[in-house]
């Protein structure tokens, strides 16, 4: 068996060409399909972490985001009152009425405009989210005109440097920090004072209400409380399921899209495989013929051309994942049009994508060499010894 | 004779050419599905009009312009209709029914949008009635709404549930036309929003102005920018092309994977065709040495290989061309909500044969190079 296995690899080497043409074609549609997986998985990764599951967003009902939300001063402060809502430094609940709304900015590269979020927090709008760390100068003051931007306005819009001001609202705004929030939603976010910004955009009400749950259990409670309060004209979801919900049409595209190019791809790199297949078994007729001439049994032969095949995919995948990992640098941008706004998100391979990807692979190289080994194993040594 | 041989080499393996043929016809089919998502990407910006400008709120589209802009609008030199609307954003019954819904001026934005055909009857009930709506052809077959119905909006910009009377069904002049989207009043709107007290009142999402000469749109649409400038609703005038634009560039890097995928199902395809001609050309290297011995020329071998190569590429470009159409029917069945406007262009078709002719000719080259340069004795001697 040992000896049939390195025929077949020895017969891989010996057709150069045509094992690197129909590996590369395996690899190219092992490729698409990691990095499509993956960006499907950057896309969720970022909108759930985004959220923490104890953090409650209070959004007016049925708008289904923050951007078209309307949270008036009388409804937010009855939120306020909530018992269940942790209490923070200053012994009052750990809570922030927040305003987003959307601007519109120049990219860097393309010089093409595009959403960006304008988050206006209140004080305790950091500590609610652990994961925005500054990373480079600090937080603006209370009642300034200054404002703190994301890691990725600042890498992929005109204008967004430390120390410049952004103009917006008849106002110039000075960028006095950089947040790195991780790859989550808020690094595509610009965030200020939100008094300063609810006056200069004219918008009397806020956006959202936002605390964090004592007990993580209490949210049905406190769900339901909300939603049944006459005076309340408001929703509250967990922060996770916010977040995921803002992903769902996005990811269903990514992911329609992502499999009906798979199964287009792998057609054509099946048949590629198959090709290089049956021809490998016609031209090695009578080595065929000799090898079980020899004593090597129908099965062995069965094998060692599915081996082959199996190699074809093996290599095709690792190539292809190769390339694929080299993703992971890049970011993609884009406009999440379910909240109209910027997203920035990365590639991200993790086990799961790597080892569906090699298996989709060696599956490729599985089909594409069935049937021309049954043929080979098939063949009848007398005709097969006889063949020119 | 050339012919002949060609054919005749295509039948020498009667399974390899068909397993080609088949790969390059899924793959110039994909190709072709894929251009044909692109091209619906820029529906809209294909079925802007030229002589149209849009006019809206400088700080993003989610702020609103005051309703006292249009009589000022108007008077601006090189304006000659303007009509108004807003983003309506109602839901039918629930979240996955999306279309598009705007409240709008609706005499002016008939006017102004000549290319919805709305029949003359059910338009003058439509202007009369302010609880009425309009859909498009497909909107109304997709929920099956005739004339007359009462229909229901979830509202998530204006909060509380809107009922619309079905007054008309519009249908495009072209196929460029997007015929899903629902038209209400815009009055309706506003007084209901009045009614309630609500701070959203004399609000206008984008003013939409036709200008008599396309030549003089640039100067108009700087025109009404300058009336605004540090006001504090400035505003941002540009053609609808534009405008329209500007959407498309939201998602670009979701069309640029897109765009580079359907190049890459062709560079597969090119790789799976050069390998099955590179080994028909290995196991007849020995005959092309006779045929060299013979005293043909380079020329000669060169020809027989591409035109067999050609043709096979060709034939599975032909197929794959024609079964685009079908399958871009069934695709229009599954995402026909998130593409509005699908069909296949003359651009596509064109695209697709010469995709098929850069796979004939790219398989060929190497195979060809290999057989022309190779000494005869070498070709004679070797085996398999």
């Amino acid at each position: 068996m040992g000896l049939l296995f390195f025929y077949s690899l020895r017969n891989l080497f010996t057709r150069r060409l045509t094992t690197v043409l129909t590996a590369s074609g395996m690899a190219l549609v092992v490729f698409v399909f990691a990095s499509i997986l993956m960006l499907a998985e950057g896309l969720q990764k970022t909108l759930v972490e985004t959220g923490s599951s104890d953090n409650v967003v209070v959004i007016r009902r049925s708008s289904g985001s923050e951007v078209q939300s309307g949270v008036d001063r009388v409804q937010a402060s009855i939120v306020e009152t909530v018992p269940e809502a942790t209490s923070g430094p200053r012994g009052r609940p750990l809570l922030a009425k927040e305003l987003v709304v959307l601007i519109t900015m120049e990219k860097r590269e393309s010089g093409s405009r595009a959403n960006v979020v304008i988050r206006g927090i209140s004080e305790d709008s950091f500590l609610l989210r652990p994961q925005v760390r500054v990373s480079v100068g600090r937080t603006p003051k209370p009642g300034s005109s200054e404002i703190i931007i994301g890691r990725s306005i600042e890498k992929g819009f005109q204008g967004a440097d430390l120390g410049k001001s952004l103009f917006f609202a008849m106002r110039s705004w000075t960028i006095v920090g950089v947040f790195d929030a991780g790859s989550t939603g808020f690094s595509s976010e610009i965030w200020g004072d939100v008094d300063q910004l609810m006056q200069a955009f004219r918008r009397p009400v806020y956006s959202s209400v936002l605390f964090r749950l004592r007990e993580s259990a209490d949210f049905d409670e406190v769900k339901s409380r909300l939603e049944s309060d006459p005076r309340l004209t408001l929703e509250a979801k967990r922060e996770t399921i916010y977040y995921k919900d803002q992903s769902e049409m996005m990811a269903k595209f990514l992911r329609i899209l992502g499999f009906s190019l798979t199964i287009v791809f792998s057609i054509g790199a099946v048949v590629g495989g198959m090709i290089t297949m049956y021809a490998s078994v016609a031209n090695r007729t009578r080595e065929i013929g000799t090898l079980r001439a020899l004593g090597f049994r129908r099965a062995s032969i069965l094998t060692a051309f599915l081996a082959e095949s199996l190699f074809l995919g093996l290599l095709g995948g690792t190539a292809g994942l190769f390339f694929a990992s080299f993703l992971q640098f890049f970011t993609v941008s884009t406009t999440n049009f379910q909240t109209f706004s910027e997203l920035a998100f990365r590639f991200s391979l993790d086990v799961s994508i790597t080892l569906k990807a090699m298996a989709f692979a060696l599956g490729m190289g599985f089909v594409g060499g069935i049937l021309p080994a049954l043929r080979a194993s098939g063949m009848e040594i007398v005709d097969a010894l006889r063949e020119a | 004779m050339l012919l002949r041989l060609v054919f005749r080499n295509l039948l020498r393996h009667k399974l390899r050419t068909g397993l080609t043929l088949c790969g390059i016809c899924v793959a110039i089919l994909s190709f072709g599905l894929l251009r044909t998502v692109i091209s619906a990407w820029y529906a809209g910006v294909e079925a802007s009009s030229a002589n149209r400008l849009i006019t809206r709120n400088s700080i993003s589209l989610t702020f609103p312009l005051p309703l006292s802009y249009l009589e000022r609008i108007r008077g601006v030199e090189g304006v000659k209709t303007v009509s108004y609307g807003n983003w309506f954003g109602g839901i039918y019954i629930e979240e996955k029914n999306f279309f598009a819904n705007f409240a709008v001026e609706p005499r002016t934005y008939l006017e102004l949008y000549s290319e919805y055909l709305l029949p003359e009857d059910q338009k003058q009930v439509f202007l009369r009635d302010r609880r009425a709506c309009i859909v498009g052809r497909k909107l109304a077959k997709r929920f099956d709404w005739k004339v007359g119905d009462l229909i229901t909006l979830r509202g998530t910009i204006f909060p509380g549930n809107w009922e619309f009377v079905l007054r008309g069904i519009y249908s495009g002049r072209d196929s460029r036309v997007d015929e899903s989207q629902f038209f209400l009043h815009w009055d309706y709107l506003n007084e209901s929003l009045k009614k309630r007290k609500s701070v959203m009142t004399d609000q206008v999402g984008i003013y939409i102005l036709s200008v008599a000469n396309p030549e003089h749109a640039a100067e108009t649409a700087e025109r009404v920018d300058r009336i605004f400038r540090n006001s504090y609703a400035e505003t941002l005038t540009e053609t609808e092309k534009a405008f329209q634009l500007g959407f498309v560039a939201l998602t670009e890097a979701i069309l640029m994977v897109i765009q580079l995928v359907s190049f890459v199902v062709i560079v597969i395809i090119m790789a799976v065709a050069a390998n099955s001609m590179s080994m028909s050309v290995r196991e007849r290297l020995g005959e092309y040495a006779v045929f060299k011995t013979l005293g043909f020329g380079g020329t000669y071998l060169a020809t027989m290989i591409l035109g067999e190569s050609l043709f096979i590429a060709l034939l599975g470009g032909t197929g794959g061309v024609l079964l685009t159409f079908p399958a871009a029917k069934i695709f229009l069945n599954y995402l026909g909500d998130y593409f509005p406007v699908f069909f296949v262009t003359g651009q596509t078709v064109i695209f697709q044969g010469l995709a098929a002719l850069a796979v004939g000719v790219a398989a060929a080259v190497l195979p060809t190079w290999r057989s022309v340069r190779i000494p005869i004795i070498q070709a004679l001697g070797r085996i398999g």
